[in-house]
């Protein structure tokens, strides 16, 4: 490569001095009257031919200057040049320029081919205002029109792979009806199958097969994929780390697509050329459908969805085009009977534990018994395998925190604003702390110190004796506490209702605090040097263990009481914006988030490779862990705060319609 | 402002825009691996084969006395101008310069002097995008032509924020292990990740020098934000293509594992590329952490 296109792909080199005037002859026949574009070897100009003295008869001169000191990259530029005037001269398509001439003058070089009035796709982009998008149907006509010019291609007696097909070298005639022509062929190749070639092409809309020397016709299928993934969604691949289509669906950019659309785009980019279309030919009759939905109205789409639905099948069938690997996920039908499933997966419950009031609490499981608290002021512990009772005890209010298993003790607060810890294997109480508020927030054990930490509702942060409920200091948190706390390095991170995030010493003294907006209900987690929690002003942050400022945050704009989970280096949480984010620790970047239609309040569980969690409309759901796409869901008959624990493969929740369910991970 | 207590480094070196290429003065200072904080060498050299060094680099290295308690803070930045006709070099200066200016006033005072943080006040990620953001629109305004790469690092007590934009690379060498901070925005290095070329077809192939992305190419640039930890005795190695496009990682934390001191490592590293062809600007920060004071 010359020194001048090292890196910056982005960017034309500058042979700016070497443009022809307006006026100039060449070959005594063509009089120059203005430079169309730039190109990567010389100027594309504007044209008139002299022979026709009455008329005026318009040509396109592209130039090519052998300026390179490179005498191998000036052959190889002299024979791709001459490539692109024989390959044009042997095809006769409306799709594709007209070629008229070819000659050289001195050290230039000229093709003289037909003018196409008109702009190229690159500038239409260029020209529409910011935040609108060219129209689908438009766009799936361009496609159609270059599916058949491309399969006109590679059927063609000596079959051509154009290889190079990108917004810039689709020009779009003013005139007629909307007719696109394919221009530039100075890479376009005979082939035969396999056969290697040079790796050339444009980064971004190349497929990754070409940069090991192989052309094919499902390359220029690729392509075309990612040139209308451009004009549809705006979204320059030259930018975006190459190959990385498989995360961006067109809808992500432009909601407005059918879905039709883009699975045709995704399936002509997929990674691996077997699995796109087989042929151009293929391809189009796939974008003639989603063109055929995109101008039917609503109600025919709808009436065609029935036709297409096998009778005794809930799905729409799938079209036989759709040979993707992942077929999309169809919404399933809505139905509200209790128990039912209604999700991709099957479950159904192993068993279900009646309390006599709500259940709020999240179990715990520890060696085949499941702690529960509900708000019927019981304590239970249950059976992990049969879902029998094994002890209960009763309490004064209540129980809307979750259980924290220390030693041979579970403990556990109350609306009564109490802090019980029973023994766990017969719930006899071992003691009891008292504090002047009612206590939502889960008790957090530091081994290390023999302490338990909590907070109440009346203001204050409790460190006591883990062993003998004894306090040993109390910090007022200037608002009421329900986050958990969590203890890290010598410093204690809790929530409170006056809106910050405190970290305060063992000693019981403010080390830092952090401001938001609105109080601060979700617990914090710590995960190396950040505490990592959610707050009611919408915002996840990142903050730093030392000092508190943050590092990064994640705006939902809903506010956020789902507590973060930690597993590896991605942290999950819920909103109440109906996501389920899936975050980058490192970086803070979202890696994926599903949308549960309903609010998250349940902190999500990370169990082999799955999440759970529960939401208001009472589903339980579960999601691979990898991507956020659904497994099962699973519906109860009330709100799902309750946040799933799971032993042995099977996954316990409490439900706010009165039961504890033990559901198959 | 009183607590500035120590400054190790000049505030700026970036390589003189003339044309003759004049001698870069490496640092001088006294730096071992042993003192507490950070500690910091550098070096920049034109190579074996150019003319002209396009790359930049600045290193900023302080103490802040803040809340009873003594913070290390730095600032370190390595960027690769490209585009012919000397704007390489006005690029990467450019946004070396805008980097610098930005961090300084948006998180040194800002965030370093205070025990209440604030929602209000912008996450470190977002005032390092800001920061590239900057760069960026300086670089389309003033030299269009040119782009360059972009690495910055942020120390912060023990904290370790790190941006970048290209193929500049920062690695953390730790207990004999060196680890890449930074994923090139490289065609090849994508090419070499999903297994289409190996890495040695890698060092050869025709586009490996195409980047996507690069600062002062288009308006919406994406920098990438990684935040790590910056554990005691550890280092932060950044550097320019010139180096691990010629020292391979290996060799690198060979270097790394001997040495006398901090600027002998920096010299070595820059020796090796230079025996190794040196065909690019070679530059080179390294900074040490030592046992912090509490
Ligand atoms: N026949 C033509 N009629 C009108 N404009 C043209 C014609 N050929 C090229 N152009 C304009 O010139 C630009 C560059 O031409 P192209 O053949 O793609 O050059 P390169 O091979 O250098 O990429 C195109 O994007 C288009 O805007
Ligand atoms: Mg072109």
């Amino acid at each position: 490569m010359s020194e001048e296109t090292r890196r910056l792909k982005v960017k034309k080199p500058s042979i700016g001095d070497q443009v022809l005037p307006k006026g100039a002859i060449l070959q005594e026949r063509y009089e120059i009257l203005r430079a169309l574009g730039l190109g990567g070897m010389g100027y594309v100009y504007q044209a008139r031919d002299l022979r026709f003295a009455n008329i005026k008869r318009l040509c396109a001169i592209k130039e090519m200057i052998s300026t390179s000191p490179d005498p191998k990259f000036r052959k190889v530029a002299l024979h791709n040049f001459e490539r692109e005037a024989n390959t044009l001269a042997s095809i006769n398509h409306p799709s594709v320029v007209k070629i008229y001439d070819y000659f050289t003058e001195g050290k230039r070089i000229y093709l003289v081919m037909e003018y196409v009035e008109g702009k190229d796709l690159e500038r239409m982009l260029d020209e529409l205002p910011k935040g609108t998008f060219l129209e689908e149907s438009r766009v799936l006509k361009w496609g159609i029109q270059l599916c058949d010019v491309l399969a006109f291609l590679h059927e063609n007696e000596t079959p051509i792979v154009y290889r190079d097909l990108k917004p810039p070298n689709v020009m779009l005639r003013d005139k007629g009806p909307d007719t696109v022509v394919l221009i530039d062929f100075g890479i376009a190749k005979a082939f035969q199958e396999g056969q290697k070639g040079t790796m050339m092409g444009t980064e971004g809309y190349s497929p990754p097969e070409q940069y090991r020397g192989i052309a094919s016709p499902q390359g220029d299928i690729y392509a075309l994929g990612a040139t209308l993934h451009h004009l549809l969604t705006r979204r320059d691949p030259k930018l975006q780390p190459p190959f990385t289509f498989h995360e961006a669906p067109p809808r992500n950019f432009n909601p407005k697509i059918t879905e039709l659309t883009e699975q045709v785009i995704m399936r002509s980019v997929n990674y691996d050329k077997d699995k796109r279309f087989d042929s151009s030919l293929e391809m189009g009759i796939a974008l003639q459908k989603a063109l055929d939905k995109n101008t039917q109205p609503e109600w025919m789409n709808q009436m065609q969805q029935i036709y297409d639905t096998p009778i005794g099948e809930e799905k729409p069938a799938t079209p036989e085009y759709q040979a993707s690997p992942k077929p999309p996920e169809v919404p399933a039908p809505e139905i509200s009977a209790p128990n039912i499933n209604k999700g991709t997966g099957t479950i159904q419950p192993l068993w279900k534990f009646e309390c006599e009031d709500d259940v709020r609490s999240s179990p715990r499981v520890r060696d085949g018994i499941v702690y529960i608290g509900s708000y019927d002021q019981w304590m239970y512990a249950i059976d992990a395998k049969s879902g029998s009772k094994v002890w209960k005890y009763e309490v004064g209010g209540g129980i809307a925190a979750s259980p924290c298993l220390y030693k041979d003790k579970v403990i556990i607060g109350s609306e009564d604003n109490v802090v019980y810890a029973f023994k766990v294997e017969d719930g006899t109480p071992a003691w009891t702390c008292y504090t002047k508020g009612m206590v939502r927030s889960s008790v957090h054990v530091s081994e290390e110190f023999e302490v338990a930490l909590f907070g109440s509702d009346d203001n204050h942060l409790y460190v006591i004796d883990v062993n003998t409920g004894r306090l040993r200091w109390k910090f007022h948190a200037g608002g009421m506490v329900r986050s958990t706390p969590c203890f890290s390095d010598q410093l204690i991170f809790v929530g409170s209702e006056d809106n910050h995030l405190h970290a305060v010493t063992i000693q019981g003294k403010s080390k830092w605090r952090f401001e938001s907006s609105l109080g601060i209900v979700a617990s914090p987690v710590v995960e190396g040097n950040l505490v990592l929690v959610g707050s009611k002003d919408g915002h996840f942050y990142a903050l730093s263990k030392k000092a508190g400022n943050q590092v990064w945050r994640v705006k939902t704009n809903k506010p956020i009481y789902s507590s973060p989970r930690v597993h590896g280096k991605m942290v999950y949480f819920g909103g109440i914006d109906e996501n389920l984010y899936a975050v980058e620790i490192q970086s803070g970047r979202v890696k994926w988030k599903f949308n549960a239609k309903s609010h998250i309040i349940s902190t999500p569980l990370v169990f082999n490779d799955a999440i759970y969690f529960g939401t208001s409309s009472g589903e339980v759901i579960s999601l691979v862990l990898k991507n956020g796409k659904e497994r099962w869901r699973f519906q109860t008959d009330g709100p799902v705060p309750s946040s799933p624990d799971g032993y042995e493969d099977i996954i316990y929740i409490g439900s706010t319609d009165c039961h504890v369910y033990a559901l198959p991970a | 402002m009183q607590f500035l207590r120590r400054i190790f480094t000049r505030e700026k070196i970036s390589v003189d825009t003339s044309l003759e290429t004049t001698e870069i003065e490496t640092d001088t200072s006294e730096v071992s691996h042993y003192m507490p904080g950070l500690n910091v060498a550098y070096q920049t050299d034109v190579g074996q084969v150019r003319e002209q060094n396009e790359d930049s680099l600045y290193a900023l290295n302080v103490y802040l006395e803040a809340n009873d308690e003594t913070i290390p803070f730095g600032i370190f930045i390595v960027a690769d101008g490209m585009g012919g006709y000397l704007k390489g070099e006005v690029a990467s200066s450019t946004a070396v310069h805008t980097v610098a200016d930005y961090l300084l006033s948006n998180i040194y005072m800002p965030i370093l002097n205070e025990n209440t943080q604030s929602a209000k006040q912008k996450p470190i990620r977002e005032i390092l995008e800001d920061a590239i953001l900057m760069a960026n629109t300086k670089i389309m305004e003033t030299t269009p032509e040119a782009g360059t790469t972009l690495t910055v690092a942020m120390v912060m007590r023990d904290e370790l924020h790190v941006a970048h934009v290209g193929d500049s690379r920062a690695y953390l060498y730790h207990d004999n292990d060196l680890e890449q901070l930074t994923v090139d925005h490289s065609l090849v290095a994508r090419l070499v990740e999903l297994g289409q070329v190996t890495p040695e077809e890698a060092l050869v192939h025709p586009q490996r020098n195409v980047l996507y992305r690069a600062v002062g190419q288009t308006d919406d640039l994406d920098a990438e934000v990684y935040y790590r930890s910056f554990p005691a005795n550890s280092y932060l190695l950044m550097c320019s293509d010139g180096l691990w496009g010629l020292v391979d990682d290996e060799e690198i934390a060979h270097i790394l594992s001997s040495p006398p001191n901090l600027q002998s490592c920096v010299s070595n590293l820059i020796t090796t590329a230079n025996a190794n062809g040196g065909d690019d600007n070679i530059t080179v920060i390294l900074v040490g952490m030592g046992e912090l004071p509490m």
